[in-house]
């Protein structure tokens, strides 16, 4: 079994009227069965109100399941025994750092979760140290996290989930909030900790570009999973995305664009490389390079 | 008739020991129906300036003349200015408050002191220019998207009828279609009322798409002003600065280094595909 595995969940949100009277019911999440394995980087898309952040939040029991079966790492979360156990392993960065940082020095901050699970002292200053060093963060170990770029904030709040040691981060929009370069130094950290650390990664994120090394993206529409592949399977597909209010990136766009004008080019191209790569074997065939 | 920003300097906490310096001689000019991209890596000093444009902050040095007039004269009045001078704040949608839609964007106008009749018209008029459809006009902002949501916020500043729009990350956090659907409906709007628009945004992307000019801000300053084309054909210095070029800038120039003779300085999908066309055909 995976590290996350859900079968046939529901989730229902009642609607309820002034006098309390129920109005209606929505399925946020309706009839989702994923498997995720310990160690991938998982990639969720969908639209505003598609309910991926609902989906995301049973993966540490935030929110339990209407109907169905939720397992962390074999741990059901309608145990309520196993609540604190599922939290320390499936760990869950917002999309605002400013509401997810307490200390008032970075290593405070990070060494909050541990302290919290009642590690032993020096113990907490050596997670704390690995959790810094393994986003890049260690340098500002001393520093008060309000003189912070939005970016070293976020990586600082992956940190502070890493030092609970958890087989698995969940991420709802971290970047959403950043610079160019935050989104970049956030998604090189989130990789490193996939490849070096072997921690699964689940990121949700609008940002397509982000997700192109994902090993798997899951699409969602109206609560069911409506599309799931790899980035390149996913990606070739533009006109469904776009039925689904999403994008691809800008290469894949534009690959796409020069399909359509009769040049012959794969389908699902993914990075530059890929796409000048393509170009090149073409042109060269067609003598329109002249160096 | 415009706003110029005239040796604009601002210093958060001046005379304290916190004191530190967020503006530094600012200096441009925006002429009417211009649509302006900000960017900057966070800290930036966006943010700061936008609030100046209203009257929200006032510099430590310098002058702002909006229409002509210093907005720090002592019989200035303020409060035309910020009826003038529309802001629509990162996260707009966490300000709704009213009991549905139509209420909540006939609260800025009626503020103004305008008689029902006209406070009504123009909430109507906002609503339907951010194209938010009319059957939602009488629900609870709540129960809207987040991309409806964020349109009724715009609405709300649309209805007190500003001569200038200043939106501050307009697109944080909705979906592809929603980015697109917001902004193509603020192009509209200044294509059809020759509003002034201020965008500051962290997508590259966005603002090659949308804007006639893009102002760079780095560390309180300005550091470039200029065409889409030229600021983003300088996307080395970009780099440096935490920002970056759209992807397609870098597409461009990988296969300039191929030895293809493409125009590198397309800054869209379309000027793209349109260029490639041109030279593989």
């Amino acid at each position: 079994m995976g590290i996350i595995r859900t079968e046939d969940i529901v989730f229902e949100y009642i609607r309820r009227d002034e006098e309390g009277n129920v109005e209606g019911i929505t399925k946020a999440v309706d009839n989702v069965s994923i498997d995720i394995k310990q160690g991938q980087f998982i990639a969720i898309l969908g639209h505003n109100g598609s309910g991926k952040s609902t989906l995301a939040k049973h993966m540490n029991a935030i929110l339990n399941p209407t109907e169905g079966t939720v397992w962390v790492d074999g741990m059901d979360t309608n145990d309520g025994e196993q609540l604190w156990n599922i939290r320390q392993t499936a760990g869950m960065v917002f999309q605002n750092p400013d509401n997810q940082i307490i200390g008032q020095v970075v290593e405070e901050d990070v060494g909050f979760g541990p302290e919290n699970m009642g590690i032993p002292t020096k113990e907490i200053w050596q997670r704390v140290e690995e959790s810094l060093r393994a986003v890049g963060m260690y340098e500002f170990r001393k520093a008060s996290p309000n003189k912070l770029s939005g970016g070293q904030k976020q990586r600082v709040s992956i940190a502070g989930v890493l030092a609970m040691h958890p087989k698995c981060i969940v991420l709802d929009e971290p970047t959403a909030m950043l610079d160019p370069n935050g989104r970049r130094e956030v998604i090189r950290a989130l990789r490193g900790l996939n490849q070096v650390e072997g921690v699964t990664v689940i990121l949700i994120t609008h940002y397509m570009e982000e997700i192109i090394h994902a090993d798997k993206v899951f699409v969602m529409d109206q609560g069911k999973i409506a599309m799931d592949g790899t980035p390149r399977e996913i990606f070739s597909q533009v006109e469904k995305l776009k039925s689904l209010r999403l994008d691809v990136p800008q290469v894949t766009l534009l690959a796409y664009e020069l399909q359509k004008e009769g040049i012959p080019l794969p389908n699902g191209i993914l990075t530059i490389e890929e796409l000048v790569e393509a170009l090149e074997k073409r042109t060269v065939g067609n003598r329109v390079i002249v160096g | 008739m415009s706003m110029i920003i005239d040796h604009v300097s601002y210093i958060y906490g001046e005379g304290t020991p916190l004191a530190r310096k967020a503006l530094s001689d600012i200096n441009i000019n925006i002429p009417d129906g211009q649509f302006v991209g900000i960017i900057g890596h966070t800290g930036s000093g966006k943010s700061t300036l936008m609030q100046h444009l209203n009257g929200l902050l006032k510099a430590t040095e310098g002058h702002i003349y909006f229409n002509g007039e210093d907005i720090y004269d002592a019989d200035y009045d303020m409060k035309k200015l910020r009826g003038k001078v529309g802001l629509v704040f990162q996260y707009p949608e966490h300000q709704l408050f009213e009991i549905d839609v139509f209420s909540d964007v006939c609260f800025g106008p009626k503020n103004l002191g305008l008689e029902k009749k006209e406070v009504e018209l123009r909430a109507y008029d906002a609503l339907r220019k951010v194209g938010l459809p009319e059957e939602l006009y009488y629900q609870s902002p709540f129960e809207l998207s987040g991309g409806q949501k964020r349109r009724v916020a715009i609405a709300g500043v649309l209805a007190m009828k500003p001569e200038m729009l200043i939106l501050d990350e307009p697109t944080a956090g909705l979906d592809p279609k929603g980015r697109d659907e917001i902004l193509g409906q603020i192009k509209k709007l200044q294509a059809q009322t020759g509003m002034t628009i201020l965008l500051v945004s962290h997508s590259m992307e966005d603002v090659a798409e949308y804007v006639d000019r893009i102002i760079v801000m780095n560390q309180g300053t300005v550091m470039m002003d200029d065409t889409p084309r030229e600021v983003f054909r300088h996307y080395r210095e970009l780099e440096e600065v935490g920002l970056a070029a759209p992807q397609v800038t870098y597409i461009m120039h990988a296969l300039k280094e191929k030895g293809l003779d493409v125009d590198v300085d397309v800054t869209t999908i379309e000027e793209a595909a349109a260029e490639l066309v041109r030279v593989l055909k």
